[in-house]
């Protein structure tokens, strides 16, 4: 067995490594702190190449493997956490399903924009009534001459500020008389869709999330994505994937946490000597080390076994549920050894305290996880 | 115009460097290497001339086999071709070694260029030997230490540092020049360039095809010692009144530190 990342992966996690340290590092507490969307350092991403990581050349991205998406959304998330979720869901859930379902009418139309930047993409699923359950949505689409016509609230985008286009289930008539979930791109520029109100947000408030309200909005028949009334599984495949990116985002965040718990208690002193020589604060570094890197341990192997074709969900589930709580603890434990000064909107443990809170709810709630893998558990 | 760069593998600036006692030598276990930082700016001059004015970049790196990813550092932030040159003889800290197996390979394999780019100096060795001597070997004009080229027809006219103030230099082409940070901003290796580098063939030749004598690449310079430089002491704090701590500071800077 081998724990190496290849030359490549090496050469990506350096460079986004040292892009992190440059470009991002020193803008971004104040994007946090002015909750301003880091538009700027989207455009450098894409210049990077970074935007078009699930788009194949065909469509002028540069598709990668899961693995190296995975280390470029934790090198992102070690200096913003915000940025990492902006181009999680641009890269994991919006290109990533209008690749796999969308008609060559619309990957053509919209991957090359997506891939250079010129466009963010988003994925709403969640309405202010439901959430984990995803059968009771609301949003409807009714055919009419040829179209769609989209009605209904959504709530949660992320990048809904900013998105250019939006994945987006609602509900179709089953032939039987019943409602099935169906997934749709809706251009941003569609007569009837509005965001309706801006969250305020705990925590990773660079990342912008809105409501969305639509309103008789008509769609061409050709912006449903794979059959229709199979939304409910496109939601479920895309989500199991993109999964992987949210746990990534958790290791980089813990792994900020941990560095900064690191270089902290080497500083600070207490009863004559650093806190770093006290036993206690050594056995919560030993210990928030080792979360993280179970963390990493999971996180690259759920992405290595959907980068070799093999069944991934569960490994996927389990690495998005222990790396999201993980990153919890460590973020605790880190700002416990930072003392008052944690407290403080002085220092980064902080900040990351309260980005860390929302990992474990969305794309899944851990509840949502266990559930997952005990299905597999009980089915195999 | 075809650019040459030649570039070095050292350890990270921001690793802990612990020395072999026995060896004379730092312990690369552990270490994280990296390009050179000043080669940085060389690759970017010549990624930026090439833009401008056409022709190729080749990189270059003399050392072992683990060079040659940065050379796919290189390559990835847009070098057209790298090539190895193999030497696996441990750090010498020998500028004349490295610049006589430079000059060599040039001479014998590596004809077509117009400007031969390097880092004024290479981070941990820090010399700042190389490049003045291979010019030397190579008979080439050389500017070092520069902040700033502009090339036209077949002339080059570089800004160099000096104490205090910078100097113009006019020099005739093919000429050598060294890097100095301010040159440029390098950029970021791309995903595009990744995934080419990897798939780039890297030819590599070995001192021994260069016909080198164990004599010639025998180092002409002996390690005596190496030491972690000491660890910096806690600063003074003077104290009194305006008066008093104004002379404090005169004596202080006049007969401790001797700067006035
Ligand atoms: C910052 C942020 C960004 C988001 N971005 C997006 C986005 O871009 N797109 C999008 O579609 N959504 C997004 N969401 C929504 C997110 O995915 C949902 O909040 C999440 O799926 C949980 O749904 P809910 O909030 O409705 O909670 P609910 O489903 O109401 O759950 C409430 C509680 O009940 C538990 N629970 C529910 N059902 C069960 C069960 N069967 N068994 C055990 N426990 C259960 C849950 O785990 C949770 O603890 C975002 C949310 C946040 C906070």
């Amino acid at each position: 067995m081998d724990f190496e990342l290849n030359e490549e992966q090496r050469m990506l996690r350096d460079m986004v490594r040292s892009f992190a340290q440059n470009e991002i590092e020193p803008v971004a507490s104040e994007l946090e702190s002015r909750h301003e969307f880091p538009r700027d350092l989207l455009k450098k991403l894409a210049n990077l190449g970074l935007m078009g990581m699930t788009v194949p050349a065909k469509y002028n991205g540069i598709k990668t493997d899961y693995l190296s998406l995975s280390i470029t959304l934790e090198e992102i998330s070690r200096s913003l956490p915000s940025l990492a979720v902006i181009l999680s869901v641009h890269s994991s859930l919006f290109c990533y399903s209008v690749n796999k379902y969308g008609s060559e009418q619309l990957k053509s139309t919209y991957l090359p924009k997506a891939a250079a930047g010129e466009i963010l993409g988003a994925f709403s699923l969640t309405e202010p009534g439901a959430g984990s359950d995803i059968s009771a949505l609301s949003t409807q689409a009714v055919r009419r001459e040829g179209r769609f016509v989209l009605n209904g609230t959504k709530a949660w985008v992320s990048n809904g500020n900013d998105a250019g286009a939006f994945i987006l289930f609602a509900q179709t008539e089953a032939g039987s008389g019943g409602k099935k979930l169906s997934a749709f791109l809706v251009d941003r520029e569609t007569p009837g869709l509005r965001v309706s109100k801006i969250e305020e947000k705990m925590g990773l408030n660079a990342s912008i999330t809105t409501d969305l309200v639509l309103e008789d909005c008509e769609i061409p028949e050709d912006n449903l994505l794979g059959d229709e009334g199979k939304g409910a599984s496109i939601a479920l495949h895309c989500l199991d994937c993109s999964r992987i990116g949210i746990a990534a985002q958790s290791v980089g965040l813990a792994q900020r946490a941990l560095d900064e718990a690191v270089a902290y208690s080497r500083q600070r002193e207490a009863f004559g000597t650093t806190i770093s020589q006290i036993q206690a604060i050594q056995f919560m570094l030993a210990d928030i080390a080792t979360l993280t890197e179970a963390s990493r341990l999971l996180t690259y192997r759920a992405a290595a076994l959907y980068d070799l074709e093999k069944p991934f969900s569960k490994a996927a589930a389990m690495a998005k549920l222990y790396a999201s709580e993980a990153a919890n603890k460590v973020a605790y434990q880190a700002l416990q050894i930072h003392g008052g000064y944690g407290y403080s909107r002085e220092f980064m443990i902080e900040q990351l305290y309260r980005d860390a809170r929302v990992l474990s709810i969305y794309e899944g709630t851990s509840e949502i996880q266990r559930m997952v893998i005990a299905r597999f558990l009980l089915k195999e | 115009m075809n650019t040459f760069v030649f570039i070095k593998r050292v350890p990270d600036t921001e690793s802990k460097i612990r020395i072999d006692h026995e060896n004379n030598c730092i312990i690369e276990e552990g270490l994280n290497f990296v390009m050179s930082p000043y080669d940085e700016y060389a690759v970017e001059e010549a990624l930026q001339i090439r833009e401008s004015k056409g022709g190729t970049v080749t990189v270059f790196s003399v050392g072992s086999e683990e060079s040659i990813i940065i050379l796919k550092k290189a390559l990835a932030m847009g070098a057209d071709e790298a090539v190895l040159i193999r030497d696996d003889a441990p750090e010498s800290y020998d500028g004349l070694r490295t610049a006589r197996i430079i000059a060599e390979a040039i001479k014998q394999k590596y004809s077509e260029y117009g400007l031969i780019l390097f880092g004024k100096q290479s981070m941990g060795a820090d010399n700042a030997q190389v490049p003045a001597m291979v010019a030397e070997m190579l008979g080439l004009p050389q500017v070092n230490v520069i902040t700033q080229l502009e090339l036209e027809g077949n002339t080059g006219s570089a800004l160099r540092e000096i104490e205090g103030a910078s100097e113009k230099v006019t020099v005739p082409l093919p000429a050598v020049v060294s890097a100095q940070k301010g040159l440029n901003e390098p950029r970021y290796e791309t995903l595009k360039g990744i995934m080419m580098a990897k798939r780039k063939q890297i030819p590599v030749i070995t001192t021994a095809e260069l016909g080198l004598s164990d004599e010639q690449l025998a180092p002409q310079l002996t390690i005596v010692r190496m030491e972690t430089p000491p660890a910096r002491e806690a600063g003074k704090i003077v104290e009194g009144d305006a008066a008093e701590t104004a002379q404090q500071l005169v004596d202080f800077l006049h007969e401790e530190a001797k700067v006035i």
